[in-house]
Protein backbone atom coordinates (compact mmCIF):
# COMPACT_ATOMS: atom_id res chain seq x y z
CA UNK A 1 0.00 0.00 0.00
CA UNK A 2 0.99 3.18 -1.15
CA UNK A 3 -0.68 6.17 0.76
CA UNK A 4 0.89 8.68 -2.04
CA UNK A 5 -0.14 6.79 -4.68
CA UNK A 6 -3.95 6.36 -3.28
CA UNK A 7 -4.25 10.20 -2.81
CA UNK A 8 -2.91 10.78 -6.26
CA UNK A 9 -5.71 8.58 -7.68
CA UNK A 10 -8.02 9.87 -5.14
CA UNK A 11 -6.97 13.87 -6.59
CA UNK A 12 -7.34 12.85 -10.21
CA UNK A 13 -11.03 11.05 -9.62
CA UNK A 14 -12.13 14.27 -7.99
CA UNK A 15 -10.48 16.35 -10.70
CA UNK A 16 -12.30 14.03 -13.49
CA UNK A 17 -15.18 14.72 -11.82
CA UNK A 18 -14.50 18.75 -11.00
CA UNK A 19 -14.19 18.94 -15.04
CA UNK A 20 -18.01 17.18 -15.37
CA UNK A 21 -20.45 19.78 -12.90
CA UNK A 22 -23.36 18.45 -14.85
CA UNK A 23 -22.49 15.01 -13.28
CA UNK A 24 -22.16 16.39 -9.79
CA UNK A 25 -25.16 18.58 -9.87
CA UNK A 26 -27.51 15.51 -11.33
CA UNK A 27 -25.66 13.65 -8.34
CA UNK A 28 -26.86 16.17 -5.72
CA UNK A 29 -30.00 17.29 -7.38
CA UNK A 30 -31.65 14.09 -8.27
CA UNK A 31 -31.65 12.97 -4.87
CA UNK A 32 -33.33 16.38 -3.50
CA UNK A 33 -35.86 16.42 -6.44
CA UNK A 34 -36.88 13.01 -5.89
CA UNK A 35 -37.31 13.17 -1.64
CA UNK A 36 -39.18 16.50 -2.66
CA UNK A 37 -41.52 14.11 -4.79
CA UNK A 38 -41.97 11.97 -2.00
CA UNK A 39 -43.29 14.32 -0.11
CA UNK A 40 -45.63 15.86 -2.00
CA UNK A 41 -47.47 12.64 -3.73
CA UNK A 42 -47.90 11.56 0.24
CA UNK A 43 -48.53 14.77 1.27
CA UNK A 44 -52.18 13.19 1.90
CA UNK A 45 -50.55 11.07 4.10
CA UNK A 46 -47.29 12.17 6.05
CA UNK A 47 -46.39 9.32 7.66
CA UNK A 48 -44.86 7.31 4.47
CA UNK A 49 -42.70 10.38 4.21
CA UNK A 50 -41.60 10.21 7.31
CA UNK A 51 -41.44 6.35 7.45
CA UNK A 52 -39.95 6.00 3.95
CA UNK A 53 -38.01 9.74 3.62
CA UNK A 54 -35.04 8.64 5.80
CA UNK A 55 -33.99 5.17 4.79
CA UNK A 56 -34.24 6.36 1.39
CA UNK A 57 -31.65 9.56 2.24
CA UNK A 58 -29.31 7.32 3.16
CA UNK A 59 -29.86 4.83 0.20
CA UNK A 60 -29.64 7.64 -2.57
CA UNK A 61 -25.79 7.80 -2.41
CA UNK A 62 -25.59 3.34 -2.67
CA UNK A 63 -27.51 4.23 -6.26
CA UNK A 64 -25.39 7.15 -7.33
CA UNK A 65 -22.38 5.83 -7.06
CA UNK A 66 -22.82 1.96 -7.86
CA UNK A 67 -23.67 4.20 -11.23
CA UNK A 68 -20.82 7.04 -11.28
CA UNK A 69 -18.12 4.71 -10.79
CA UNK A 70 -19.20 1.38 -12.98
CA UNK A 71 -18.77 4.11 -15.55
CA UNK A 72 -15.64 5.52 -14.37
CA UNK A 73 -14.01 2.09 -13.79
CA UNK A 74 -15.33 0.85 -17.75
CA UNK A 75 -13.87 4.21 -19.53
CA UNK A 76 -10.70 3.53 -17.35
CA UNK A 77 -10.95 0.08 -19.36
CA UNK A 78 -11.47 1.12 -22.05
CA UNK A 79 -9.01 4.19 -22.36
CA UNK A 80 -6.39 2.05 -21.99
CA UNK A 81 -5.37 3.99 -18.89
CA UNK A 82 -6.08 0.98 -16.78
CA UNK A 83 -3.70 -1.00 -18.55
CA UNK A 84 -0.94 2.05 -17.97
CA UNK A 85 -1.56 2.31 -14.67
CA UNK A 86 -1.36 -1.83 -14.42
CA UNK A 87 2.25 -1.70 -16.16
CA UNK A 88 3.44 0.87 -13.77
CA UNK A 89 3.92 1.08 -9.57
CA UNK A 90 0.60 1.11 -8.25
CA UNK A 91 -1.31 -1.44 -6.27
CA UNK A 92 -4.48 -2.52 -7.65
CA UNK A 93 -5.68 -1.32 -3.73
CA UNK A 94 -4.25 1.64 -3.94
CA UNK A 95 -5.86 2.65 -7.25
CA UNK A 96 -9.48 1.11 -5.29
CA UNK A 97 -9.22 3.07 -2.00
CA UNK A 98 -8.33 6.28 -4.27
CA UNK A 99 -11.52 5.58 -6.37
CA UNK A 100 -13.45 4.72 -2.46
CA UNK A 101 -11.93 8.10 -1.02
CA UNK A 102 -12.75 10.30 -3.62
CA UNK A 103 -16.15 8.86 -4.06
CA UNK A 104 -16.80 8.72 -0.29
CA UNK A 105 -16.52 12.28 0.10
CA UNK A 106 -18.33 13.04 -3.20
CA UNK A 107 -21.48 11.14 -0.64
CA UNK A 108 -20.28 13.83 1.64
CA UNK A 109 -21.46 16.00 -0.14
CA UNK A 110 -24.62 14.44 -1.78
CA UNK A 111 -25.78 12.99 1.29
CA UNK A 112 -25.18 16.39 3.53
CA UNK A 113 -26.64 18.55 1.13
CA UNK A 114 -29.72 15.91 0.37
CA UNK A 115 -30.21 15.73 4.58
CA UNK A 116 -30.08 19.56 4.76
CA UNK A 117 -33.12 20.13 2.49
CA UNK A 118 -35.02 16.91 4.10
CA UNK A 119 -34.47 17.83 7.37
CA UNK A 120 -34.89 21.77 6.97
CA UNK A 121 -37.31 22.25 4.61
CA UNK A 122 -39.46 18.99 4.09
CA UNK A 123 -39.71 19.08 7.64
CA UNK A 124 -38.25 15.51 7.73
CA UNK A 125 -37.99 14.05 11.38
CA UNK A 126 -36.01 10.71 12.27
CA UNK A 127 -36.09 9.51 16.13
CA UNK A 128 -32.25 9.33 16.23
CA UNK A 129 -29.37 11.58 15.42
CA UNK A 130 -29.77 13.15 11.51
CA UNK A 131 -25.24 12.23 11.57
CA UNK A 132 -26.57 8.77 11.78
CA UNK A 133 -28.01 8.78 8.84
CA UNK A 134 -25.31 10.76 6.89
CA UNK A 135 -23.00 8.48 7.93
CA UNK A 136 -24.58 5.14 7.08
CA UNK A 137 -25.48 7.14 3.76
CA UNK A 138 -21.62 7.34 3.21
CA UNK A 139 -21.22 4.03 4.26
CA UNK A 140 -23.46 2.85 1.91
CA UNK A 141 -22.02 4.85 -0.60
CA UNK A 142 -18.73 2.81 -0.59
CA UNK A 143 -21.26 -0.14 -0.73
CA UNK A 144 -22.36 0.81 -4.18
CA UNK A 145 -18.94 2.10 -5.14
CA UNK A 146 -17.81 -1.11 -4.40
CA UNK A 147 -20.24 -3.23 -6.16
CA UNK A 148 -20.08 -0.69 -8.97
CA UNK A 149 -16.19 -1.40 -9.65
CA UNK A 150 -17.12 -4.86 -9.46
CA UNK A 151 -19.93 -5.37 -12.11
CA UNK A 152 -17.57 -2.77 -14.39
CA UNK A 153 -15.56 -5.74 -14.80
CA UNK A 154 -18.32 -7.49 -16.61
CA UNK A 155 -19.14 -4.67 -19.27
CA UNK A 156 -17.91 -3.81 -22.68
CA UNK A 157 -20.08 -0.83 -23.17
CA UNK A 158 -21.10 2.01 -21.19
CA UNK A 159 -24.44 1.17 -22.50
CA UNK A 160 -24.00 -2.07 -20.83
CA UNK A 161 -22.35 -1.05 -17.26
CA UNK A 162 -25.32 1.39 -16.98
CA UNK A 163 -27.61 -1.43 -17.38
CA UNK A 164 -25.88 -3.07 -14.81
CA UNK A 165 -28.22 -1.09 -11.95
CA UNK A 166 -31.83 -1.95 -12.52
CA UNK A 167 -29.92 -5.29 -12.76
CA UNK A 168 -27.95 -5.22 -9.56
CA UNK A 169 -29.72 -2.47 -7.16
CA UNK A 170 -33.63 -2.52 -7.93
CA UNK A 171 -33.94 -5.77 -6.93
CA UNK A 172 -31.92 -5.07 -3.66
CA UNK A 173 -34.26 -1.98 -3.36
CA UNK A 174 -37.63 -4.10 -3.72
CA UNK A 175 -36.44 -7.17 -1.14
CA UNK A 176 -34.77 -4.50 1.85
CA UNK A 177 -37.84 -3.87 3.33
CA UNK A 178 -38.30 -0.08 2.56
CA UNK A 179 -41.38 -1.17 0.67
CA UNK A 180 -42.76 -4.24 1.87
CA UNK A 181 -41.82 -5.26 5.44
CA UNK A 182 -39.81 -8.53 5.12
CA UNK A 183 -42.18 -10.38 7.76
CA UNK A 184 -44.77 -10.12 4.62
CA UNK A 185 -42.45 -11.65 2.07
CA UNK A 186 -43.11 -15.06 1.27
CA UNK A 187 -40.46 -16.97 2.96
CA UNK A 188 -38.14 -17.81 -0.36
CA UNK A 189 -37.82 -13.84 -0.93
CA UNK A 190 -36.67 -13.22 2.67
CA UNK A 191 -34.05 -16.07 2.12
CA UNK A 192 -33.09 -13.88 -0.90
CA UNK A 193 -33.06 -11.07 1.20
CA UNK A 194 -31.09 -12.26 4.02
CA UNK A 195 -28.32 -12.48 0.95
CA UNK A 196 -28.68 -9.31 0.01
CA UNK A 197 -26.41 -6.74 1.33
CA UNK A 198 -28.73 -3.85 1.28
CA UNK A 199 -31.23 -5.42 3.20
CA UNK A 200 -28.68 -4.79 6.29
CA UNK A 201 -27.85 -1.01 5.41
CA UNK A 202 -31.82 -0.58 5.44
CA UNK A 203 -32.17 -2.15 8.69
CA UNK A 204 -29.60 -0.26 9.59
CA UNK A 205 -30.67 3.21 8.29
CA UNK A 206 -34.73 1.92 9.64
CA UNK A 207 -33.09 1.70 13.71
CA UNK A 208 -31.84 5.25 13.29
CA UNK A 209 -34.87 6.75 11.84
CA UNK A 210 -37.09 4.73 14.78
CA UNK A 211 -34.16 5.67 17.24
CA UNK A 212 -33.10 3.74 19.86
CA UNK A 213 -32.69 1.60 21.89
CA UNK A 214 -30.11 -0.05 19.99
CA UNK A 215 -30.29 -3.66 19.65
CA UNK A 216 -27.59 -6.22 18.60
CA UNK A 217 -29.02 -6.35 15.28
CA UNK A 218 -28.41 -2.72 14.73
CA UNK A 219 -24.68 -4.05 15.15
CA UNK A 220 -24.56 -6.70 13.48
CA UNK A 221 -26.64 -4.47 10.13
CA UNK A 222 -23.99 -2.26 10.41
CA UNK A 223 -21.31 -5.00 10.46
CA UNK A 224 -22.58 -6.97 7.89
CA UNK A 225 -22.93 -4.04 5.63
CA UNK A 226 -19.05 -2.88 6.09
CA UNK A 227 -18.39 -6.70 5.45
CA UNK A 228 -20.01 -6.33 2.14
CA UNK A 229 -18.26 -3.36 1.50
CA UNK A 230 -14.84 -5.18 2.00
CA UNK A 231 -15.73 -8.09 0.37
CA UNK A 232 -16.93 -6.10 -2.93
CA UNK A 233 -13.60 -3.87 -3.17
CA UNK A 234 -11.54 -7.81 -2.59
CA UNK A 235 -14.09 -8.87 -5.68
CA UNK A 236 -12.77 -5.85 -7.43
CA UNK A 237 -9.57 -5.94 -6.52
CA UNK A 238 -9.50 -9.89 -8.24
CA UNK A 239 -11.27 -8.03 -11.51
CA UNK A 240 -8.12 -5.60 -12.23
CA UNK A 241 -6.03 -7.98 -13.75
CA UNK A 242 -2.12 -7.08 -14.60
CA UNK A 243 -2.37 -9.65 -17.57
CA UNK A 244 -4.45 -9.72 -19.79
CA UNK A 245 -5.62 -11.35 -23.33
CA UNK B 1 24.87 -5.72 -23.47
CA UNK B 2 20.98 -7.39 -23.79
CA UNK B 3 18.02 -5.63 -22.43
CA UNK B 4 15.65 -8.16 -23.45
CA UNK B 5 15.83 -11.36 -24.44
CA UNK B 6 13.25 -13.38 -25.89
CA UNK B 7 13.21 -17.01 -25.89
CA UNK B 8 10.65 -19.38 -27.86
CA UNK B 9 7.59 -16.78 -26.58
CA UNK B 10 4.17 -17.91 -27.35
CA UNK B 11 0.75 -16.04 -27.07
CA UNK B 12 -2.86 -17.38 -27.64
CA UNK B 13 -4.96 -14.10 -28.32
CA UNK B 14 -8.75 -15.60 -28.74
CA UNK B 15 -8.16 -18.76 -29.41
CA UNK B 16 -5.41 -18.42 -32.44
CA UNK B 17 -1.81 -18.37 -31.83
CA UNK B 18 -0.81 -14.43 -32.00
CA UNK B 19 3.03 -14.96 -31.33
CA UNK B 20 4.24 -18.75 -32.52
CA UNK B 21 7.90 -19.58 -31.05
CA UNK B 22 9.21 -15.66 -30.98
CA UNK B 23 12.77 -15.41 -30.14
CA UNK B 24 14.37 -12.20 -30.04
CA UNK B 25 17.14 -9.84 -28.27
CA UNK B 26 16.66 -5.89 -28.11
CA UNK B 27 20.48 -4.75 -26.96
CA UNK B 28 21.32 -1.65 -24.43
CA UNK B 29 21.04 1.93 -25.30
CA UNK B 30 20.15 1.72 -28.86
CA UNK B 31 16.93 2.44 -30.59
CA UNK B 32 15.19 -0.49 -32.13
CA UNK B 33 12.77 -0.76 -34.42
CA UNK B 34 10.09 -3.16 -34.69
CA UNK B 35 8.74 -3.25 -38.17
CA UNK B 36 5.69 -5.31 -39.68
CA UNK B 37 2.71 -5.27 -40.88
CA UNK B 38 -0.46 -4.88 -38.56
CA UNK B 39 -1.54 -7.82 -36.97
CA UNK B 40 1.64 -9.37 -37.55
CA UNK B 41 2.15 -9.27 -33.53
CA UNK B 42 4.04 -6.02 -32.92
CA UNK B 43 1.86 -4.85 -30.12
CA UNK B 44 1.48 -7.95 -28.53
CA UNK B 45 5.20 -8.56 -28.10
CA UNK B 46 5.36 -5.23 -26.65
CA UNK B 47 2.84 -6.02 -24.15
CA UNK B 48 4.41 -9.26 -23.33
CA UNK B 49 7.85 -7.02 -22.45
CA UNK B 50 5.66 -4.95 -20.09
CA UNK B 51 4.04 -7.39 -18.63
CA UNK B 52 0.23 -6.54 -19.23
CA UNK B 53 -0.11 -9.62 -21.58
CA UNK B 54 -1.20 -13.07 -20.62
CA UNK B 55 1.48 -15.70 -22.43
CA UNK B 56 1.03 -19.20 -22.62
CA UNK B 57 4.57 -20.00 -22.91
CA UNK B 58 8.36 -19.09 -23.31
CA UNK B 59 10.44 -16.66 -21.40
CA UNK B 60 11.45 -13.13 -21.41
CA UNK B 61 14.21 -11.06 -19.73
CA UNK B 62 14.15 -7.45 -19.34
CA UNK B 63 16.90 -5.45 -18.02
CA UNK B 64 17.90 -8.46 -15.96
CA UNK B 65 14.80 -9.66 -14.40
CA UNK B 66 11.61 -11.73 -15.60
CA UNK B 67 9.03 -9.33 -17.65
CA UNK B 68 6.09 -8.69 -15.49
CA UNK B 69 8.54 -8.73 -12.19
CA UNK B 70 7.17 -5.21 -10.03
CA UNK B 71 10.24 -3.85 -9.83
CA UNK B 72 10.02 -3.56 -13.45
CA UNK B 73 7.42 -1.40 -13.27
CA UNK B 74 9.35 1.82 -12.52
CA UNK B 75 12.39 0.62 -15.24
CA UNK B 76 10.07 0.55 -17.63
CA UNK B 77 8.04 2.87 -19.86
CA UNK B 78 5.23 1.95 -22.21
CA UNK B 79 3.07 4.19 -24.54
CA UNK B 80 0.38 2.48 -26.46
CA UNK B 81 -0.89 2.57 -29.64
CA UNK B 82 -4.33 4.75 -28.70
CA UNK B 83 -3.49 7.54 -26.92
CA UNK B 84 -3.93 6.24 -23.16
CA UNK B 85 -4.59 9.20 -21.08
CA UNK B 86 -7.81 10.71 -19.25
CA UNK B 87 -9.87 12.78 -21.98
CA UNK B 88 -11.14 14.65 -19.41
CA UNK B 89 -8.18 16.45 -18.14
CA UNK B 90 -5.86 18.80 -18.71
CA UNK B 91 -2.23 17.33 -20.25
CA UNK B 92 -0.62 18.77 -17.48
CA UNK B 93 -2.80 17.19 -14.56
CA UNK B 94 -2.23 14.29 -16.52
CA UNK B 95 1.33 14.14 -16.38
CA UNK B 96 1.47 15.54 -13.02
CA UNK B 97 -0.98 12.00 -11.80
CA UNK B 98 1.47 9.70 -13.65
CA UNK B 99 4.45 11.86 -11.81
CA UNK B 100 3.26 11.60 -8.07
CA UNK B 101 2.40 7.47 -8.90
CA UNK B 102 6.10 7.51 -10.29
CA UNK B 103 7.38 9.18 -7.29
CA UNK B 104 9.22 11.33 -9.90
CA UNK B 105 9.98 15.25 -8.91
CA UNK B 106 7.94 18.21 -10.16
CA UNK B 107 10.39 19.07 -12.78
CA UNK B 108 10.12 16.13 -15.01
CA UNK B 109 6.62 17.14 -15.94
CA UNK B 110 8.04 20.10 -17.50
CA UNK B 111 11.07 18.54 -19.35
CA UNK B 112 8.60 15.91 -20.65
CA UNK B 113 6.22 18.27 -22.13
CA UNK B 114 9.41 20.21 -23.37
CA UNK B 115 10.58 16.87 -24.83
CA UNK B 116 7.21 16.20 -27.02
CA UNK B 117 6.61 19.91 -27.62
CA UNK B 118 3.62 19.90 -25.93
CA UNK B 119 4.40 23.07 -23.48
CA UNK B 120 2.12 25.60 -25.41
CA UNK B 121 -0.84 23.31 -24.87
CA UNK B 122 -0.15 22.40 -20.97
CA UNK B 123 -3.20 23.67 -19.93
CA UNK B 124 -5.63 22.34 -22.26
CA UNK B 125 -8.46 19.81 -22.03
CA UNK B 126 -7.06 15.86 -23.43
CA UNK B 127 -10.14 15.43 -25.48
CA UNK B 128 -10.20 18.61 -27.10
CA UNK B 129 -6.65 17.75 -28.40
CA UNK B 130 -6.01 16.82 -32.40
CA UNK B 131 -5.58 12.94 -32.41
CA UNK B 132 -1.75 13.77 -32.58
CA UNK B 133 -1.29 15.87 -29.92
CA UNK B 134 -3.32 12.89 -27.62
CA UNK B 135 -0.84 10.64 -28.98
CA UNK B 136 2.27 13.31 -27.50
CA UNK B 137 0.49 13.66 -24.90
CA UNK B 138 0.12 9.38 -24.33
CA UNK B 139 4.34 9.96 -25.05
CA UNK B 140 5.19 12.51 -22.53
CA UNK B 141 3.91 10.35 -19.37
CA UNK B 142 6.02 7.32 -20.38
CA UNK B 143 9.53 9.84 -20.26
CA UNK B 144 8.18 10.91 -16.73
CA UNK B 145 10.24 8.01 -14.88
CA UNK B 146 13.17 8.21 -16.94
CA UNK B 147 12.81 4.49 -17.56
CA UNK B 148 16.16 2.66 -18.40
CA UNK B 149 13.78 0.42 -21.07
CA UNK B 150 11.31 2.67 -23.32
CA UNK B 151 8.02 0.52 -25.20
CA UNK B 152 6.85 2.56 -27.94
CA UNK B 153 3.83 1.29 -29.80
CA UNK B 154 3.33 3.63 -33.02
CA UNK B 155 4.09 6.40 -31.31
CA UNK B 156 4.08 8.50 -34.58
CA UNK B 157 1.11 8.21 -36.16
CA UNK B 158 -0.77 10.90 -37.62
CA UNK B 159 2.22 13.30 -36.78
CA UNK B 160 3.35 15.40 -39.13
CA UNK B 161 6.61 15.33 -40.77
CA UNK B 162 8.31 18.16 -38.60
CA UNK B 163 6.99 16.64 -35.34
CA UNK B 164 7.84 13.09 -36.11
CA UNK B 165 11.24 13.94 -37.33
CA UNK B 166 11.72 16.19 -33.89
CA UNK B 167 10.29 13.12 -31.55
CA UNK B 168 12.65 10.68 -33.50
CA UNK B 169 15.24 13.28 -32.68
CA UNK B 170 14.62 12.94 -29.32
CA UNK B 171 14.82 8.84 -29.39
CA UNK B 172 18.31 9.57 -30.46
CA UNK B 173 19.04 12.21 -27.20
CA UNK B 174 17.20 9.45 -25.30
CA UNK B 175 19.34 6.44 -26.25
CA UNK B 176 22.75 8.36 -26.62
CA UNK B 177 21.68 8.99 -22.68
CA UNK B 178 22.00 5.33 -22.10
CA UNK B 179 17.99 4.78 -22.70
CA UNK B 180 16.92 1.56 -24.52
CA UNK B 181 14.06 2.69 -26.58
CA UNK B 182 11.66 -0.08 -28.81
CA UNK B 183 9.82 1.42 -31.44
CA UNK B 184 7.36 -0.23 -33.28
CA UNK B 185 6.25 1.36 -36.55
CA UNK B 186 4.81 0.10 -40.28
CA UNK B 187 6.54 3.29 -41.73
CA UNK B 188 9.74 1.85 -43.39
CA UNK B 189 11.34 5.70 -43.76
CA UNK B 190 11.52 5.26 -39.63
CA UNK B 191 13.01 2.01 -40.13
CA UNK B 192 15.93 4.20 -41.57
CA UNK B 193 16.36 6.07 -38.36
CA UNK B 194 16.80 2.97 -35.87
CA UNK B 195 20.18 1.49 -35.23
CA UNK B 196 18.88 -1.86 -35.45
CA UNK B 197 15.55 -3.63 -36.76
CA UNK B 198 13.38 -6.22 -36.00
CA UNK B 199 11.43 -7.26 -38.82
CA UNK B 200 8.37 -9.27 -37.65
CA UNK B 201 5.87 -10.98 -39.88
CA UNK B 202 2.46 -13.42 -38.80
CA UNK B 203 3.97 -13.84 -35.49
CA UNK B 204 7.59 -14.75 -36.49
CA UNK B 205 10.67 -13.00 -36.43
CA UNK B 206 11.72 -12.84 -40.42
CA UNK B 207 14.98 -10.76 -39.78
CA UNK B 208 17.23 -8.99 -37.14
CA UNK B 209 20.14 -6.52 -37.99
CA UNK B 210 21.42 -3.35 -38.61
CA UNK B 211 19.53 -1.52 -41.68
CA UNK B 212 23.07 -1.68 -43.47
CA UNK B 213 23.23 -5.38 -42.53
CA UNK B 214 20.08 -5.96 -44.00
CA UNK B 215 20.63 -4.47 -46.85
CA UNK B 216 23.78 -6.12 -47.63
CA UNK B 217 22.23 -9.68 -46.95
CA UNK B 218 19.31 -9.08 -49.36
CA UNK B 219 20.72 -7.26 -51.92
CA UNK B 220 18.38 -4.44 -52.43
CA UNK B 221 18.43 -0.85 -51.00
CA UNK B 222 15.25 0.47 -49.99
CA UNK B 223 13.87 -0.96 -47.01
CA UNK B 224 10.36 -2.10 -48.26
CA UNK B 225 12.44 -3.97 -50.94
CA UNK B 226 14.60 -5.45 -48.40
CA UNK B 227 11.66 -6.29 -46.83
CA UNK B 228 9.75 -8.00 -49.62
CA UNK B 229 13.08 -10.13 -50.45
CA UNK B 230 12.93 -11.66 -47.05
CA UNK B 231 9.30 -12.45 -47.40
CA UNK B 232 9.77 -14.18 -50.76
CA UNK B 233 12.89 -16.00 -49.11
CA UNK B 234 11.01 -17.57 -46.41
CA UNK B 235 8.76 -18.69 -49.10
Amino acid sequence: MSARATAATALRVLTQLRRDPRTIVLIVGVPCLLETLLKEIFAGRPGVFQHVGGPLLGLFPFVSMFVVTSVTMLRERVSGTLERLMSMPIGKLDLLTGYAAAFALLAVVQATLVSLLAFGVLDLHVAGPRWGVVALAVGNATLGMGLGLFVSAFARTEFQAVQFMPAVVLPQFLLSGLFVARADMARWLQLVSDGLPLTYAYEALAEVVRGGPYSGRFSIDVAVTIASTLIALGLAAATLRRRTD
Amino acid sequence: MTAVAVRGLRVLRSGTLVLDGLSLEVESGLVTGLLGPSGSGKTTLMRSLVGVQRVAGGTITVLGEAAGTPGLRRRVGYVTQTPSVYADLTVRENLRYFARLLGAPRARVDEALAAVGLGRLAARVVGRLSGGEQARASLATALLGAPELLVLDEPTVGLDPVLRRDLWDTFHRLAAAGTTLLVSSHVMDEAERCHRLLLMREGRLLAAGTPAELREQTGADALDAVFLRLIEARG
